[in-house]
Order: C-alpha cells, then structure tokens, then sequence
C-alpha cells in the first residue's frame, strides 16, 4: 500500500465515520439536519478520495473519465432537479426511486465484474472463480435486480401509474415459487465453480420478475413498508458489492442501511400491527372478504354541518387535530393549519395528535406539518397525547380511520392489538370524512356510530377551508 | 479463508451491529427523513461505480459503468437534497403565533 492508497482509505474511514455520527445526530429534530449535512460531507470525501486515486493511478483512461464525469452530471441533474421540484406530499415515491436507482448500479457492479471473470477465465482453463467471489456476486446480483424492480413498482403504485390495489395475477404465487426456485438452482450452479454469463443472466432475469411479483400484490397502505424493506435490500447489495470489488466503505456504509432499513420496517410493521412477513404474503386488507368487526353494528351515524362544527370548534377550550392519511392525499395541511391559527385566535388551546402511522409513512405527517409551519411543539406524539383526550372538548379527525378504532382495544378483529388514538375519549368528535366508506382494515369505525360523534362528509381540503369560513364568520 | 475476506466480514458484521445500536433510539417522528437519510448513504455505491468505470475497456463493460455511475449519483445527489429540504422543514419557530403568521408567507392562493 503507497501513501497515496493509505490516504484514500482513511478518507473512506472518514466518510464511514460520517454516515454513523450523521445517523446518530438524525436521533433529535434539533441536530438532525446538522447529521444530514455531516453524512453528505462524509459522502462528498469518500467520492472525491475516489477520484484523486483513480486519477494519481493513472488506470482510468480518456474514456473512462467521460464515463465517469457524464454518467455524475447526467445522474446528479435528474437527482437534483426531482428532489428540488418534488411535492413533499410526492416524496415517498421519490424515495423509492432513488433506492429503485441504488440498488440497480449495486447490482450492475456485480454484474461488470462476473462478465470480466469470465472472459478472463477463457484465456485460464480449469481455474474455478472463488466462492468468496460467487457468493456475494450472486446475493449482489439477486438483491439488487429484486430492489430495482420492486422499488419501481412500489414507486409507480405510490404515484397512481400503476393501481394501489392489491393485483393478484391467478396462479401467481405459483410463479413466484417457481422463480424463486429458479434462482436458487441457477446460484447454486455458480457456487458449484461452473462459469457461465447465460446462468447469470437467467438469475438477473428471474430476480427482477420477483421484484415485479412480490410487490404487485402487496396494497398501496403497506407502501412505506415495502419500501423501507426495500431500502434495507439495497444496503444490503452495496455491502455485497463491496465483498465483490473488495471495498470496505461500501461494505460499512451497506451494512449500516441495511439495519437501519431492519429496524425500521419493523417498527412501521409493529405499529400498524402487522408482521412484515404478512405483508409480503399479502395478508389481510386484500379486500376479498371482509371481517366482521363483531362489536356494536349497526349504530346510527350522526351527521353534522359546517357552521355546528365551527361552532362548536370555535367555543372549545381544547382542540385536539387528529391528522391522518386522508388529509396527506387530500394535501390539506396547509388548509388545517389556517384552521388551527383561526381557533388559536380566539384563545383555543389545538395540538396535533399525530400517530406513528398517520400519512404515507412513519413521520410523514410531520414533515406534511412542519411544511405547512404549523409549530413543532404542537405535534404531539400518540403515548404523549393519549392521556389528554379526555380533557378536550373536541377531537377533530381529519381523514383517519383504522388509528381510530376503538374496536383495536377488543380482541378478534382485524385491527386488534394495533396502538390506537383515543379519541373516543374526548367529549365531542367532529370528524371530516367523503364517505362512510371503510379504512385501509375493511372494518366499519365504531367511533362514528358512537353518540359524541358528528360527521362532517367532505373532502378533507374543502372542508378544512369551509371550516375556516365559518369559524371566520361567527 | 483469506485475511483479506476475514477482515471483510469482521468490518460487515460491526456495520450492522452498529447500525442496529443507532437506529433503534430514533424517535418515530424523524422515521421518514431518516429512511431518507440512510437511503442517501447507500449512495456510496458511487465509490464502487467509479471504480469499475475506471477499469472498463470493452464497451459493454463502459455502458454498464456508466449506468452505474449515473444511478449511483442520482441516488446521493437526489437523497441528500430531498432529506435536506424534509429537515429544513423541523426547524423550530421562534417567535409567538402573530410573528409566525407574519413570517410564514401565503402558500398559494
């Protein structure tokens, strides 16, 4: 190792050190963009100690350099331009497609490097290519093709190109199966020391249809998970590549979003109460055959108008706003922070019940929030605010459901044992609903057949601003 | 099993344990910028990209660099800034409701 080679290194260790303190200072709101900038320079030195060494080497050609600096201005333009103009209400899919991305270059590495092996092999008969090179070429390859389909697939569901609802093609878990088994004799083969680019290219052509087939089935509400799955996917195959290409950074920075990704698509999948396993089989919420909620059915359902709502509202003391999926489809968080700056006007205490779930993704309705500036410290999160709903005069719900349902703290439905708001707490709930039409679980509400309960049918923007209007008025 | 390999999985296995030990004490209401985040880091696949272009002489290895590198970039470029201007947005207010009101400009008519 020259001088030279040990100063790129340890401007890798560098950079590795900056993803893990970066992750570290994103624990608290306060420091987190600070860890966000640390990790992006830690990033900016592993990439520039890259080129100094490539360069110094002198192995990179004319070619290669226009390889290089075409393929980071044509990447970074379209990185740059979305991630600029993107709606943060989009920004999920946009994630998505930045792993989609990430996971397709892992797996291109891999791939490069088994095709040189192999012509290289041609010229030097009879010696097999290491299993310490097969094994994470093959894992690099089949988990990277999986991330770069299925990311675009949760990507396209996410941004309506391709229907939410669960697609089930007949036979299709048959197919699956069977790809799936594909992909294990064909890995097999490699490690056996047989060398062939064909059986590596019917590895990356089943990987990919596996992308496509585990998550057409798969619902547009589980969306967030998948895609944090996906993401640990993909850290997964960088930590592959850099076994493959020999390269510890990668094989760090991997390792880290690879648990990272774990953790997080655990906690998503507690919260709602479900096991990422039943997600991926396509459990419940498949929308053929509804569960009985087996509670109180067939309750009468109040409904209530826009100046008894603003009444109501206006001449509380405390207001708690229940945000959930509905207002970020609707994009009504600019229209319910007016709302609350009308009530705090006139002396109304409003906070923000803001479960783990609410929006496309853990702590999506945050950021939704905070966009629209309504103040940090009104956000409140669900252990924090629970024990308060029994002090507000009205719990206003807008566009949640299932994080609702009383019929969570019951045993035997399908919502059962999922960590609820307790809104049915609160002496009056006003909640802003188009339909009676069911959540994401398929099960009816019992909190709107419960007595305290006004229904406001509109949409969550139209009818945040009539609310508005009327609070104005009065 | 070489040094090398060894020394590799030694380094792997630490980066999750290490990973796990971060991420776990994130609170929940930071979950959508940190999966941001830690998907901005595997953009250090770059470093590998740039590599393999590097050595790439045939020109199907050139083309596969080359997508390499451009889906590379795009992943760390896009994720730093989307998680940026997510985390831009938890900057706390300072002053009362009235001043706030004032300083937040009407987001579209």
């Amino acid at each position: 190792m020259d001088a030279l080679e040990a100063i790129v290194r340890l401007a890798w260790l560098v950079g590795a050190a900056g993803f893990v303190i970066g992750l570290m200072q994103m624990n608290s709101p306060a420091t987190a963009r600070n860890g966000n900038l640390l990790s992006a320079g830690g990033m900016a030195i592993a990439i520039g100690g890259t080129a100094v060494l490539l360069a110094a080497r002198g192995e990179a050609g004319l070619t290669a350099w226009i390889i290089i600096v075409a393929g980071i201005a044509l990447g970074g333009g379209l990185g740059l331009y979305t991630a600029r103009t993107v709606k943060m209400t989009a920004m999920p899919q946009l994630v998505s497609l930045f792993n989609a991305v990430g996971g397709g270059a892992a797996a291109l590495i891999a791939i490069d490097d088994y095709i040189r092996l192999a012509s290289a092999q041609t010229f030097a008969p009879g010696s097999a290519i290491p299993l310490e090179v097969s094994i994470p070429t093959v894992l690099d390859v089949v988990i990277g093709s999986i991330t770069f389909t299925g990311s675009l697939i949760a990507s396209g569901k996410l941004m309506g190109l391709i229907p939410g609802k669960p697609i089930r093609v007949p036979g299709g878990q048959l197919v699956t199966v069977a790809i799936a088994a594909i992909t294990a004799i064909a890995a097999v083969y490699l490690w056996l020391g047989n060398v062939s680019v064909p059986i590596l290219f019917v590895i990356i052509a089943a990987s990919l249809i596996f992308g496509v087939t585990m998550v057409l089935p798969i619902g547009g509400a589980d969306m967030p998970v998948v895609i944090s799955l996906l993401n640990s996917f993909t850290g997964t195959a960088v930590a592959m590549a850099g076994f493959v290409i020999g390269n510890d950074v990668l094989i760090i920075a991997g390792a880290l979003v690879g648990a990272s990704g774990a953790i997080l698509t655990k906690l998503m999948a507690d919260a709602m109460n479900r096991s990422v396993i039943n997600i991926m089989v396509g459990g419940f919420g498949g929308g053929e055959g509804t569960v009985s909620a087996g509670g109180p059915e067939g309750g009468s359902v109040r409904s209530l108008g826009v100046d008894d709502a603003a009444i109501q509202l206006a001449y509380a003391q405390n207001v708690i706003i229940v945000p959930g999926y509905g207002l970020a489809v609707a994009q009504a968080q600019h229209a319910v922070r007016e709302l609350a700056e009308q009530l705090e006007s006139r002396g109304v205490n409003v906070s923000y019940a803001i479960h783990p779930v609410a929006g496309r993704m853990p702590g999506h309705m945050n950021v939704l929030l905070a966009e629209a500036n309504v103040p940090y410290p009104q956000l409140r999160e669900m252990d924090d605010i629970n024990p308060e709903f029994e002090r507000a005069d009205v719990a206003l719900v807008v566009g949640a459901n299932d994080v609702t349902n009383p019929a969570a703290r019951r045993a035997g439905t399908p919502v059962s044992g999922m960590p609820i708001l307790d809104v049915d707490h609160a002496k009056s709930i006003i909640v802003i609903k188009r339909s009676m039409g069911r959540g994401y679980a398929g099960i009816d509400n019992e909190l709107y057949v419960n007595p305290k309960t006004g229904m406001l049918f509109a949409d969550a923007k139209q009818g945040l601003a009539d609310l508005v209007a009327a609070v104005k008025a009065l | 099993m070489s040094t090398e390999l060894l020394a590799a999985l030694t380094v792997f296995v630490l980066a999750i344990l290490c990973g796990f030990a971060v991420i776990s004490k994130v609170p929940a209401t930071l979950h959508t910028p940190l999966m941001s985040g830690a998907n901005s880091i595997h953009g250090i696949v770059l470093v590998g990209s740039m590599v393999i272009a590097a050595s790439a002489t045939d020109p199907l290895s050139q083309i596969l660099s080359f997508v390499a590198v451009a889906f590379a970039t795009m992943n760390v470029v896009g994720g730093y800034v989307v998680t940026d201007r997510m985390l831009q947005m938890f900057k706390r207010k300072p002053a009362a409701p009235k001043a706030d009101a004032a300083a937040g400009e009407a987001p579209k008519a």
